[in-house]
């Protein structure tokens, strides 16, 4: 998921609620969209601005990795299908931003925080992408596992947010098949290839596990956004649902889940399997991953080196307002 | 697989073949006293595409605003997409068993018709938007032109590229006006770009030997008939960006259609072409 621990504000029962308070949660529960100009709980501002722009920034953040790629891309139609899916991202992206636009956040603030490290981006874009398989191993399992998360959230109780989510949904399923082909293609390759795949594998199975924050079964902000209807499932039912989902792809490939403690549970009718280092989530969160540095530099160089061109947009704008007026005038 | 199809679509190439099957017969492409003119100029159209794709495509996620990262891929895609076309064709020309990726990954700089111009490094988007400005204001021309080709297949490949790059000059001579007539430093920037690629453009309207043959044949139209055209698109839009255009001569850097490159074109090739070097022989 895109958005891992973002903070809600307070947690009220509906007793200490204020009426506005209580009817806006009862349009929640009853499965109403909150529009833009409708009252809402502070609260849930602040927090649906949070979650919306840390989602913005993992998906321009997440252009950086596999872009990494595009000019090394084996052949013309794996460099097309590679730029279109980076493409992508940036337009998800766009609606992010645009969808946290109708909160009463401008983009260039919201940039501003990314620069500053104010606002994260999802841990899983600190590492980095080290062969052609992790283009497959991207696709696979990370985008398999925002779409665990986003799929759930097309029903979210915010009417742009969830909008956004359904036209995302679409390009990200795709962007996971095109990840599995990739993945299929190296796992039937040259022994090369195979062990490529194996690698990838290795190394993006427990960063993707981190991608659904660590467990929240007891978190106030996560009970709060829950009732809200901006978080839909815990951390751990999705996590739970990713790895039962993920290991009968990764056995289909001949690929090997790094997991030996990885078994069948008949009695629950899940897979149990062995919990990521938290401690070196935390670490990246912290800004301490393999890549952050990276990722981080070419957003703010992208940011810094991109000013005149920005400034230059701008100043022809109001020159040719300055003269469309003038010649009314002169008009008149 | 359990719950993912497989992406790819098996029946592929019975598809492509069945489509070219069906296109009408085009006798330039088994003209034996032609092929080699005609292979060289069909790989001078796939390389101005792929090279400059490549170029555009390093911007990706890099751009200084969103919807113009998003434009910057948009292009490359096109411009990737054209290769496809263009190379593809150049394959069944040479009928050496070779197909579009293998002219693309497996040809040394030598082997690479693409135009100087479009090689250079990107610099900062002034030189980028400059550089596709010059570019497609002779891409749309020849295009145009190409429409009309004695070749069906080429005439076809032009029909369709030039849609995209119809919009590609759109957006470029827009560009170029906001940027030249913006703020002191992007007036600055946009002229600078212009004084250092200007000796670059020249090529593009030096005919050779390869260019006289297919102009013969009715494939491809007169470089020297373009010329005025893109001059007066080019005079216009640097006036409006209130540009001035440079007096040095603008033909003093060429060589690159005849394979003679810039430094730069061998690390693009290193890049590019890596995996496919790396791993001889292997399916992607």
């Amino acid at each position: 998921m895109y958005a891992q621990m973002v903070k809600s504000e307070g947690m009220k029962s509906l007793e200490e609620m204020s009426p506005e308070e209580r009817a806006f949660q009862e349009r929640v529960d009853r499965g109403d969209k909150i529009e833009p100009k409708e009252w809402m709980p502070e609260g849930y501002r602040k927090t649906l601005i949070r979650q919306i722009g840390q989602h913005a920034h993992s998906e321009i953040v997440g252009q950086l990795p596999e872009g990494n790629w595009i000019t090394r891309a084996p052949t013309l139609e794996r460099k097309a299908i590679l730029l279109a899916k980076v493409q992508d991202e940036a337009g998800h992206g766009l609606y992010l931003y645009s969808a946290a636009e109708t909160l009463g956040v401008s983009r260039d603030e919201l940039m501003e925080k990314l620069h500053s490290g104010a606002m994260k981006y999802s841990s899983i874009f600190n590492y980095p992408t080290l062969t052609w398989a992790d283009m497959g191993a991207v696709g696979w399992l990370v985008d398999g596992a925002a779409i665990m998360n986003q799929v759930p959230l097309q029903r979210t109780s915010y009417g742009p947010y969830s909008r956004a989510m359904i036209r995302i949904c679409k390009e990200e399923s795709f962007h996971q098949r095109q990840g599995y082909a990739i993945m299929m293609k190296m796992a039937q390759g040259t022994p090369e290839q195979k062990e490529m795949a194996q690698d990838a594998l290795n190394r993006f199975w427990y960063p993707s596990l981190m991608m659904f924050g660590p467990s929240d079964k007891d978190s106030v902000h996560s009970a709060q956004s829950m009732a809200w209807k901006i978080k839909m499932n815990t951390n751990d039912e999705l996590r739970q649902k990713f790895v039962d989902e993920t290991v009968p792809q990764a056995e289909y490939l001949g690929l090997t889940v790094p997991d030996e403690t990885l078994t069948w549970n008949e009695a629950r009718g899940h897979y149990d399997f062995a919990e990521p280092d938290w401690s070196e989530f935390f670490e990246v969160i912290k800004g301490n991953g393999p890549c952050n540095e990276e990722r981080l530099g070419a957003r703010r160089e992208a940011w810094d080196k991109g000013a005149w061109f920005r400034d230059g947009l701008t100043a022809y704008a109001e020159k040719a307002a300055a003269r469309r007026a003038a010649s009314n005038v002169a008009a008149e | 697989m359990p719950s993912l199809p497989d992406a790819a679509t098996p029946d592929v190439v019975a598809l492509a073949e069945r489509a070219a099957a069906a296109q009408g017969h085009d006798p330039h492409i088994s003209d034996v006293a032609l092929k080699p003119a005609f292979f060289d100029w069909l790989c001078r159209m796939g390389d101005n595409s792929l090279v400059l794709g490549h170029r555009i495509s390093e911007w990706c996620g890099h751009g200084p605003v969103l919807e113009e990262d998003i434009a910057l891929a948009n292009t490359a895609l096109d411009l990737i997409g054209h290769t496809q076309m263009w190379l593809g064709l150049a394959a069944e020309v040479e009928g050496a068993g070779r197909d579009a990726d293998k002219l693309a990954f497996l040809r040394d700089a030598m082997k690479f018709r693409n135009l100087k111009l479009l090689e250079l490094p990107n610099g900062d988007m002034a030189v980028t938007l400059m550089r596709e400005f010059l570019f497609d204001a002779f891409h749309f021309e020849l295009l145009t032109a190409l429409t009309g080709s004695s070749s069906p297949r080429v005439a076809e490949i032009a029909a369709k590229a030039l849609k995209e790059v119809s919009y590609h000059l759109e957006r470029s001579s827009d560009l170029v006006v906001r940027l030249g007539d913006g703020t002191e430093e992007s007036h600055a920037r946009m002229q600078a770009a212009l004084n250092k690629l200007w000796p670059y453009t020249g090529e593009m309207f030096t005919a050779d030997a390869v260019d006289d043959a297919v102009a013969e044949a009715g494939i491809a139209p007169s470089l020297a008939d373009l010329l005025p055209l893109w001059q007066r698109t080019v005079a216009e839009v640097l006036d409006e960006a209130t540009l001035g255009q440079p007096e040095q001569r603008f033909d003093a850097q060429s060589g690159g259609k005849q394979g003679r490159h810039t430094e730069h074109l061998g690390y693009i090739l290193a890049e590019m072409q890596f995996l496919q070097r790396a791993y001889p022989g292997a399916s992607w």
